[in-house]
Parts: C-alpha cells; sequence; structure tokens
C-alpha cells in the first residue's frame, strides 16, 4: 500500500515540471508558434532558481527568478523567432544550445567545480509530499483550458494560430499576441525548471533538464494542443519514469528501457494516426509577416 | 553617385565571393572568440594561444596528437552536419541526426556482434553499410510520417531520438553484452575490426595519435554530396524544392519522392557518422548511454554556419571540431568549462539568422 502511495507521489513529482512546461508550450502552440528551445528554457529556469534561492534564502524569490529567466530566455526566441520571422525550429536549437552553454558557463564560475555539493533552501513540501509547483501545476490545468476556450483573449490566441491573416484583418496584432504567448510559455518553463530544483532537489548540475523539454513537446503534441490532453499525457510520462525507479528498488527485473521508450512510440502512434484530424493549430510554425 | 562597380563585378566572381564570404566568417567567428574570452576574464591573446595549441599544436614540440584529436573529432560532426543539410535543404527541419547516429552504431554492433567469426575487412565493410541502412530507414519513418500521415518532423525525429537511446540501452545492456562483461557497454570489437591508425607513432614523439581511416571517409562524402547536390537532377529538384515549395510542385517535381529520399540520404550520413564513432574509438565498445555526445545535436548549428552547402559543412565542422579540442585545452588550463563553446556556436548562428532576416526585410521594403 504504502509502495502504491509513493509511487503516485512519485509519478507527479515526475510528472509536474513536465505538465508546467507543456502547458506553457500549449499556450504558444495554439498561437502557431513552435518552441523547440522549451529544453533550454527549462535548464535556464533551474538554474536560475538555485541561484536566486541560494542569494535571497528563499525559495520563493528562487521561483520567481526561475520565472524572469524563462521569460529573458523567451525575449530571445521573440526577437528571433517571431519579429525577425526566421526559422522558428532554428531558434529553438540555438537556444537550446545557448542555455547548455551559459548556465554550464555561469555554475562553474559561481559553484566552482564542486557546485554538486551545494544545496539550496528548497521549497516546504505542502501534502502528500509535494511541493508547492506540483500543486500549481494541476491547478493551472483548469484554468489555461478556461483561458483557451472560454475568454476572449483566448479566442484571439487560438485565432492567431490558425489564420493569422483574417485574425490581423479582425484587428488582432499577430506579433504581439505570439510574443505575449512565448513570454508566458517562457515564464512556465522557467518555473518547471525551478520544480526540478528548489521543488525537488535543490541543487544545479549541467544539463540537469535532462531532455524533459523534449518530452514535453511530446506532451503537447500527444495531448492534442488540448490542456486536459496534456495533464493526461504528463501522467503517463511520469507514471513511466516512476515505474522504473520503483521497480528497480523493488529488485523487479523489468526491461526498464523498453518501458521509457514506450510513451515515445505511443506519442508516435497517436500523430500518426491523429495528425490530419485537424486538431493541430493550422498555420503552426509558419512565420508571420506584417503585410 | 553610385559606389564603385569593380568590387561589385569581383563579388560575382563565385571562387571570390565565397572567399570574401569566408574571409568575413573567419574574422566574425574570431572577433566572436575574443569576446567570450574576456567575458571569461581570460586574456585574449592567451586564450587564442591555449584555443590553437589545443587544436593544431604548437612548433615547439612538433606533435602531432592535436591535429589528429582535431580531424577524429571534425569528422563525425562533418558527416552529422552533411545529413542535416541535405534533409534542411529539401525543407525537412530534422533534428533526428543523433538518434541516427545511435540507431547506426546499434547496427554496426549488431552485424559485428552477427558476423564475429568472418574475416575482419568483409566485417568492417558489412558494419559501415548496415550504419548506413539502419540510420536510413530510422530517418525515412520521420519522412514517412511528414508525406504520407502529416506529422511534423521536429516532433517525430524527437521522439525517434529518444526511442533510439531506449533500444540502444535496451540491446546493450542485454543480449549484445556476453556473460561476465559487467561494464554499461558492448563487448569489444576484435581489433583487426577497428580502422587503422594512419600516423605512425614514431611520427609523433612515439605517441599514439587517433588519426583513422574513416576520418578519410567522412571528409570524403563533403564532395560527393557537393556532386549530389550541384551535378545530378534530384539535387537540382531538390535545391528547387527547399528554395520555394509551390515553384517546386508548379514544375511537377515530385516533392513527396524527393523529401523521402533527401531524408534516407540524410539518415545514411548520420548512420555512417554512429559506424565512424564506433569503429575510430579505443576498444570499439558501444556504451549503453551517451554514444556518440552530442554530435547530432551540434551538427545543427554546424551545418547552418556552412550555409547548408556541402563544403561550408566541411570548414565549419573543421573549425569547431578545432575550437571543440581546443576548448579542452582551455578547460584543463584554466578551469573554464568546455560547454562554452555552446554560446559560441548558438551567438554565430543568431548572428547568421539574424542579418539574414533583415536583409530579407530591408529587400521587401525597397520592392
Amino acid at each position: 500500500m504504502s509502495v502504491t502511495i509513493g509511487a503516485i507521489q512519485g509519478t507527479l513529482t515526475m510528472a509536474a515540471p513536465l505538465l508546467l512546461a507543456s502547458l506553457g508550450e500549449t499556450v504558444l502552440q495554439r498561437s502557431g508558434v513552435v518552441n523547440v528551445g522549451l529544453e533550454g528554457m527549462i535548464l535556464t529556469g533551474a538554474l536560475a532558481a538555485v541561484l536566486g534561492s541560494q542569494f535571497t534564502h528563499s525559495a520563493i524569490a528562487g521561483v520567481g527568478s526561475a520565472a524572469i529567466a524563462g521569460i529573458l530566455v523567451a525575449v530571445v526566441f521573440i526577437v528571433f523567432a517571431i519579429r525577425l520571422a526566421a526559422n522558428q525550429v532554428v531558434v529553438g536549437v540555438v537556444i537550446n544550445l545557448m542555455a547548455l552553454g551559459i548556465t554550464g558557463t555561469v555554475s562553474r564560475a559561481v559553484f566552482g567545480n564542486q557546485h554538486t555539493f551545494v544545496t539550496v533552501t528548497g521549497l516546504p513540501h505542502l501534502i502528500a509530499n509535494q511541493s508547492i509547483l506540483s500543486i500549481l501545476a494541476i491547478v493551472a490545468v483548469p484554468l489555461v483550458s478556461y483561458w483557451i476556450y472560454h475568454t476572449r483573449a483566448g479566442l484571439e490566441l487560438r485565432a492567431v494560430g490558425e489564420q493569422p491573416s483574417a485574425a490581423a484583418a479582425s484587428g488582432a496584432d499577430v506579433l504581439r499576441i505570439r510574443s505575449l504567448a512565448a513570454m508566458a510559455c517562457g515564464a512556465m518553463a522557467g518555473i518547471a525548471g525551478a520544480c526540478i530544483t528548489v521543488g525537488d532537489v535543490p541543487t544545479f548540475q549541467e544539463n540537469m533538464s535532462g531532455g524533459r523539454g523534449f518530452i514535453a513537446l511530446a506532451i503537447v503534441t500527444s495531448g492534442r494542443w488540448n490542456p486536459y490532453g496534456c495533464l493526461a499525457a504528463a501522467l503517463i510520462f511520469g507514471a513511466a519514469e516512476e515505474l522504473e525507479i520503483q521497480g528497480q528498488a523493488l529488485g523487479l527485473h523489468l526491461p526498464h528501457d523498453i518501458l521509457l521508450a514506450l510513451p515515445y512510440v505511443v506519442t508516435l502512434v497517436i500523430l500518426a494516426a491523429g495528425a490530419r484530424s485537424g486538431k493541430s493549430p493550422a498555420s503552426l510554425g509558419l512565420p508571420y509577416r506584417k503585410p | 553617385m553610385k559606389s564603385s562597380p569593380i568590387p561589385r563585378m569581383a563579388l560575382q566572381n563565385p571562387v571570390l565571393r565565397i572567399a570574401a564570404q569566408s574571409a568575413g566568417a573567419i574574422a566574425c567567428l574570431l572577433l566572436l572568440l575574443v569576446i567570450t574570452l574576456v567575458g571569461l576574464r581570460i586574456a585574449p591573446g592567451e586564450g587564442l594561444h591555449q584555443l590553437w595549441t589545443g587544436a593544431v599544436g604548437s612548433a615547439e614540440d612538433g606533435r602531432l596528437y592535436p591535429i589528429s584529436a582535431t580531424l577524429v573529432e571534425t569528422a563525425p560532426l562533418l558527416l552529422a552536419a552533411l545529413s542535416v543539410g541535405i534533409a534542411w535543404r529539401s525543407g525537412m527541419f530534422s533534428i533526428g541526426a543523433q538518434g541516427q547516429i545511435l540507431i547506426g552504431g546499434l547496427c554496426a554492433t549488431i552485424s559485428a556482434h552477427v558476423l564475429k567469426n568472418l574475416a575482419p575487412q568483409f566485417v568492417c565493410t558489412v558494419m559501415l553499410i548496415s550504419a548506413m541502412g539502419g540510420g536510413s530507414l530510422w530517418s525515412f519513418i520521420a519522412a514517412w510520417l511528414k508525406v504520407k500521415r502529416g506529422v511534423q518532423e521536429v516532433i517525430s525525429t524527437i521522439m525517434l531520438n529518444y526511442i533510439a537511446i531506449h533500444v540502444v540501452g535496451w540491446l546493450v545492456l542485454g543480449p549484445l553484452r556476453a556473460q561476465g562483461n559487467y561494464l554499461a557497454e558492448s563487448d569489444p570489437l576484435p581489433p583487426g575490426v577497428m580502422f587503422a591508425r594512419l600516423i605512425p607513432a614514431a611520427w609523433s614523439d612515439h605517441i599514439q595519435t587517433t588519426l583513422h581511416t574513416g576520418v578519410l571517409l567522412a571528409l570524403l562524402a563533403a564532395p560527393i554530396m557537393w556532386v549530389f547536390q550541384f551535378r545530378t537532377r534530384s539535387g537540382f529538384n531538390l535545391r528547387i524544392l527547399g528554395a520555394n515549395p509551390n515553384a517546386a510542385r508548379v514544375a511537377g517535381i515530385h516533392t513527396e519522392y524527393l523529401q523521402l529520399l533527401a531524408m534516407a540520404v540524410s539518415g545514411a550520413l548520420a548512420g555512417l557518422a554512429g559506424a565512424i564513432i564506433l569503429l575510430g574509438s579505443t576498444t570499439g565498445s558501444l556504451p549503453s548511454v551517451s554514444f556518440g555526445g552530442t554530435s547530432g545535436f551540434t551538427a545543427i548549428p554546424v551545418a547552418l554556419l556552412g550555409g547548408l552547402h556541402p563544403i561550408g559543412a566541411l570548414l565549419s565542422a573543421l573549425f569547431f571540431g578545432g575550437l571543440t579540442q581546443g576548448c579542452r585545452n582551455l578547460e584543463q588550463n584554466t578551469g573554464v568549462s568546455s560547454v562554452v563553446i555552446y554560446v559560441i556556436q548558438a551567438a554565430a548562428v543568431l548572428a547568421v539568422v539574424g542579418i539574414r532576416a533583415m536583409k530579407e526585410r530591408s529587400e521587401e521594403a525597397g520592392t
């Protein structure tokens, strides 16, 4: 029984950063922009949370600095991919590289070579051994969903992602909406980074985001650009990772690599089956230039 | 008064134009290096010296080790950059080179495992071919999903990268490892199968250098890809497709076939990179995690900085191969993390992207 509870708690801990990042990316992709740089935003957020927490001795301030750092990375994305209309995949890839380089260099400069042993103030764990960020992630699902589907701003966001020129003709400022969506995505991804440091293991290691940004991209797509879909997909990915850890602890000889590969295979199959069902924002990945 | 017509005419000569562009690019990259070094509080002269010694070696010791290590670093980077180049040229923004490298290494290991009692030269050849085939197939999945099912290649190649990571982990820790091998890697290959070392130890103060025949294969791939892209009908159509998909369709070019072809070639090149990393290593065992480092990802900026052109990729891969080696030297002597190289790559690509976008904008404003 306690194993089951532990597994559920572990799943939530694994799923929370994935969920936060994928919600941010969902908002951005709904506006028609693919941000492959999610991984870099999470990594930057992770370091910013540790630094903020260390210098202010407050984990909440750490979360705040993670959000700000995520927004700063998003600004680079906005300038090149949205304002200058460069290829979104190129800018995203570059952001990942840049984040890897900058966080590695900065953490080495601040903590020296012993940076793995530095621990900072972590967030208090509230109920069920979950940090406040896990709960924030779950609460964000209905909020984001309501915002996308039931508010005027959410309608405009979706219009911009489907037919930017039509949205522009009816008075929407396409570039402004996309930029704001990118900033929201940056903030969410930054907080996702805080989730894996001050919310879980309060220390920083080079490249500690470990591919979570790419998993979050998979979650957005397999969740069909819907916050509740993201929740379901994030829990599946989280459970797969948790099952691997629990399996090792219990001495089960699961072929854990197969287990870990399964969510990706499932995502591919979902994509192959439903890519033309019209759920994907029609102008996804296409840069928009003012006429 | 208009500017003098002479420089403009000179720039119409393609060789001179490329030379001028390269010189400009090298000057900008050097400037970027100096700025980075200053930012890291390292004296630029000293830093550049460290980078140069690490990448090329110094005149005093006359050893060939650094330059040989640079070329070994360059080979997989070049193949992966060629792979990225041909896919992106056809309008397929694949970021799957990393997974294809893994599958290439895996297929090579499997064929060596199956054929272990045959003649080494034959085994080596089959390994190279199967790596190309495996990488090609892996890339083809993404291409097929895009062309037939409309799945974005960016997402599908990310999925395939992760599936590749776990397939390698599963097979290496399972069937590809003999009983009693407790290392997290496949069994070592017989020495006869591995690539021959090209520089006799006597030439380099009796230090064994790592330069191997695989590097020659990689260097050969660049002109072959140039011929394919610029001297064959498919290559010509492919470039039209990448430049203007609508025009290609109107001109009656089989866009689906071309994208599948480009992705298959792209996968084969990345797969070959995997085999070359494996056959050029010390033992030839495939590790269960992080085989091939990050060359599949860094190949993207390398290819972009080479203008998605095979010869550009060659120059760019040489530069970044050397920079990687140089940064290792810098790291040893100053404690600066070698990941700083990513910042340099990223800044260079952003500069290129930014300049191109501004140019397009001013051209649009002009017309």
